[in-house]
């Protein structure tokens, strides 16, 4: 059974990434707008370099982009390069692909991204659980007021108060970019902790706005489990509370904010998106922000396309993972 | 014939001891209990009383675009916010901001409920084949970050011709999946219970049926559905502004940042530029939510046992 519904997940999943790739592909070209055009009437505003045979260069990039075939058969290539993992030239960068921009830029993402998730899942999860137990201090339980407030805020409005009150104000940490001017990326320690210094804001950022909701959804758990009757038993057993709370507590209470984890991914990457743009960092946010300024659609489709190709993916290991985590689950139909 | 007369007199002191508090009160009453409600009611409320004066008492139509004032100069009496780099004074930018923001946030918050509540109605009321379609598309569509897409359609949009109202329209395009799937299973909750069956029974037509007795039991959950629509809109326009792919003419809260941003406000010193529209936006996000919660808690009085 379980293969069965492997499968069928795969191919839910696959509909998804599907039916993105479409929109992804088809709303530009609703639009009149023709980028290759832009780009050579922008190049001509900044510069002044106006080539006389303009159409006939457009009309030879299109041909090198395969812009001039019939839709259909466009669409069909795109959807076989997606496949391939082929997501189409960079517009200002010419013979750099936008694969290339997405791989040199993914490991700043997939950094912040990962540890601020681990750090928020962990802090929120443990204060949630704190807050519903009923021998903890009632500190803990006063958290939760601020906490739902902070899970409120977008992450970009929260560093933009840290920049102010942090950056600006008392002058503690820089206020963006990856690495102090001037400074050559390299695999020193001077360089690496420069790096993580830069880091710093945009983590605590993320993590304000987001343990919140790990902290939240922990508490409502933690309520319903304690009326269960299998705590009321360990604790008529005698065990001890630090035994019951992590073995019989958290353990239940932590499945379905598992569940949580995989439909935030989306969430998450958005947010992260937004507050790498925030700080000038160079992941994909960064590399997204400065496509949209310098109207580098290609770039902007395939970072779109590739962020949803990456939910898809996790979503579907996270539903490899999940059977092993919960061994009452046997994926039966 | 004594004993009523005796019995008479004890009902009406013992009416006259207890009167039925009147609506008032007892709305009143609640809103003590419900204080998210309130004080989310009162962020929303100063707010508009904040541009409504302001949009009265100062010229917007003029002081909020460029080159009407002096530039980069702090807080000061003439300015109580401030100039931008660009020659707006702040106060009057923040007035029209925050109307238009407002003005995105409702019409998205509307378009999604109105078509969840719509489709949501279709696919559980006649169920079969219109079911699993919008069921499908539904279910497809949430997992993609919503997001993203609309960052493919902004970036593909002549950004000289994007107004607040198109701005509205594209946010709202992906924001009807959530209220779908909340008005489907509700309908499908609320269509097998003992007083529409009475009414079918009664010879009730299904659009009476629809609009006299199921809707009216829906209205917690829209009026909810609405307020997450609400913030949802104006989360997303304040996303792709700040990406900027707002309309960049309008001094809408996420383009202020985006311009400042752009600008290097903070490192230039000009710190109450970004500033104010961060506070803004996080007034808006915050009373939101304040108020999302008290819905909740109105429409659900079962999340009152765990406090």
């Amino acid at each position: 059974m379980k293969i069965g519904y492997l499968i069928r997940r795969l191919l839910f999943l696959f509909a998804v990434v599907w039916v993105a790739a479409t929109l992804v592909f088809f709303i530009p070209r609703l639009s009149t707008r023709n980028p290759i055009r832009e780009r050579f009437a922008e190049i001509a505003r900044s510069t002044g370099f106006a080539p006389k045979d303009l159409e006939q260069i457009i009309a030879a990039y299109e041909v090198k982009f395969g812009l001039n075939k019939p839709l259909l058969e466009q669409y069909v290539e795109y959807m076989g390069g997606v496949l391939r993992g082929d997501l189409g030239p960079s517009l200002t960068r010419f013979p750099v692909t936008v694969l290339d921009l997405i791989l040199t830029a993914l490991p700043w993402t997939i950094g912040l991204l990962v540890v601020t998730t681990l750090i928020s899942f962990a802090l929120g999860n443990l204060l949630g659980a704190l807050a519903s137990w009923p021998r903890s201090p009632a500190f803990v339980k006063g958290l939760m007021a601020p906490l739902m407030m902070l899970q409120a805020i977008p992450a970009y409005l929260l560093g933009l108060l840290l920049i102010f009150f942090i950056a600006f104000r008392l002058r503690l940490l820089p206020m963006g970019g990856a690495y102090s001017q001037g400074v050559l990326p390299s695999f020193t320690l001077e360089f690496i902790l420069d790096a993580a210094r830069h880091q710093i804001l945009p983590a605590i950022s993320l993590i304000l706005s987001s343990v919140g909701f790990w902290a939240l959804g922990m508490r409502g758990m933690g309520i319903t489990i304690q009326g269960e009757d299998y705590v009321t038993f360990a604790e008529h057993k005698g065990l001890n509370p630090f035994t019951i709370f992590t073995q019989y507590y958290m353990r239940n209470a932590l499945l379905p904010q598992i569940t949580g984890l995989a439909l935030a991914f989306g969430n998450i990457i958005v947010s992260g998106v937004l507050v790498e743009q925030l700080y000038g960092l160079p992941g994909l946010g960064g590399v997204l922000g400065d496509a949209i300024l310098k109207n580098d659609y290609f770039v902007i489709y395939g970072i779109t396309l590739f962020v949803i190709l990456a939910i898809a993916i996790l979503m579907f290991l996270m539903d490899l993972i999940y059977p092993l985590l919960d061994p009452r689950i046997r994926y039966e139909s | 014939m004594t004993q009523i007369t005796i019995a008479s007199p004890q009902a009406q002191t013992r009416s006259e001891r207890y009167q039925h508090p009147s609506r008032l009160t007892l709305t009143l009453r609640y809103l003590r209990r419900n204080k998210s409600l309130v004080i989310g009611l009162a962020i929303a409320l100063a707010l508009a009383l904040f541009s409504i004066v302001g949009s009265l008492t100062i010229d917007t139509e003029k002081l909020a675009y460029p080159l009407a004032v002096k530039p980069k100069q702090p807080p000061s009496p003439e300015y109580p916010l401030g100039t931008d780099f660009f020659g707006r004074d702040l106060l009057a930018v923040m007035v029209r901001g925050v109307w238009q923001t407002a003005v995105i946030g409702l019409i998205a918050g509307a378009i999604g409920t109105g078509v969840g509540v719509v489709l949501g109605f279709l696919s559980a009321y006649y169920g079969g084949a219109v079911d699993t379609l919008i069921r499908g598309i539904t279910e497809v569509l949430l997992p993609i970050p919503a997001f993203l897409i609309l960052v493919v359609i902004a970036g593909s949009i002549d950004r000289k011709s994007v107004t607040i109202y198109t701005m509205a329209l594209i946010v709202s395009l992906l924001a009807w999946m959530g209220p779908t799937r909340i008005m489907r299973a509700q309908v499908l909750s609320l269509k097998e219970r003992l007083f529409v069956n009475v009414a079918k029974l009664s010879g009730m037509g299904n659009l009476e049926i629809v609009f006299k007795e199921i809707l009216p039991n829906m209205l917690p959950f829209i009026l909810a559905s609405f307020v997450s629509g609400v913030f949802a809109g104006i989360f997303s326009s304040f996303g792709l502004s700040v990406l900027g792919l707002g309309p960049l003419r309008e001094p809408l809260i996420g383009n202020t940042i985006w311009f400042a941003q752009q600008q290097a406000a903070f490192f230039n010193g000009w710190w109450w530029w970004p500033l104010w529209p961060t506070l803004a936006l996080i007034l808006i996000f915050v009373s939101l939510t304040l108020i999302n919660i008290g819905l909740d808690e109105l429409a659900n009085p079962r999340v009152r046992r765990t406090e």
